[in-house]
């Protein structure tokens, strides 16, 4: 059972909630990540999901045993829309079942967060005034936090630590 | 010389106009091959960048093997 998937069309929540029911479950936690019609300032007119799959898939189905083992939940599943999406889609479902809610809401909240952290998937949006832009990458030299390091040169491009340990 | 096959995505497939290329190359480590890579194409400058060698994260300084895949992993925007 695969516990991680990207999808090119839209689930019904219906199908993906039944992915995990149990018989043991008594707690079911899900969160929706929607289109939103704004980022940062920009009105948001639609936007377009792209994956590297092959490592996404692997990562991602990482995350899933890693919340399972964290939290000893039932079951854990997480789908990530790709291609063109509008204002409400949704974007990002994760959802999980256990014996009882607490585990429940901490391991889909673990879940979402190390998806949207680790998993090579990038997000281009589409702006009324007619520009567009890749999240987190075209002014991201300005922008280091947690584990990016901003360029500690002139120029703001850095590779991660390791890169810059080389040599 | 080793064959390297590289995949390009998002910001970095735009800039190169590429989804993929072969390339012969004396480049031994995964940031040889990018700054070979980057004096070819100049790469839009973002802090960050990882690297994934046969479809697994890897460190810039993991060598490379003939006929190995590899990605350039500008940051992630999952969510």
């Amino acid at each position: 059972m695969s516990g991680f998937e990207f999808s090119q069309t839209a689930p019904s929540l219906e199908t993906l909630r039944l992915r995990v029911t149990d018989r043991t479950a008594g707690a079911y936690v899900a969160f929706e990540g929607w289109v939103r019609d704004h980022n940062e300032g920009q009105q948001v007119l639609r936007l377009e999901y792209e994956a590297y799959e092959a490592l996404g898939l692997r990562e991602g189905e990482r995350i899933i045993a890693e919340a399972a083992e964290r939290y000893g939940v039932t079951r854990a599943r997480c789908l990530h829309r790709l291609g063109e999406l509008e204002i409400g889609d949704l974007a990002v479902w994760v959802g999980v079942s256990s014996a009882h809610r607490d585990e429940a809401f901490k391991a889909c909240r673990y879940i979402i967060d190390e998806v949207k952290h680790r998993v090579p998937i990038w997000k281009k949006e589409h702006y009324v005034d007619g520009d567009s832009g890749w999240v987190n990458c075209e002014r991201c030299a300005e922008k280091g936090s947690g584990s990016l390091l901003s360029g500690s040169g002139g120029s703001g491009f850095s590779r991660d630590s390791a890169a810059k340990n080389r040599g | 010389m080793p064959q390297i096959h590289i995949e390009y995505f998002a910001i970095l497939r735009e800039h190169v106009g590429k989804n993929a290329e072969e390339l012969n190359t004396d480049a031994t480590t995964a940031g040889a091959l990018f700054d070979e890579l980057d004096g070819r194409y100049n790469f839009p400058r973002m802090a960050g960048m990882k690297v994934a060698i046969n479809a697994e994260f890897s460190d810039w300084d993991a060598a490379l093997a003939d006929g190995d895949s590899v990605v350039f992993i500008p940051p992630v925007a999952g969510g």
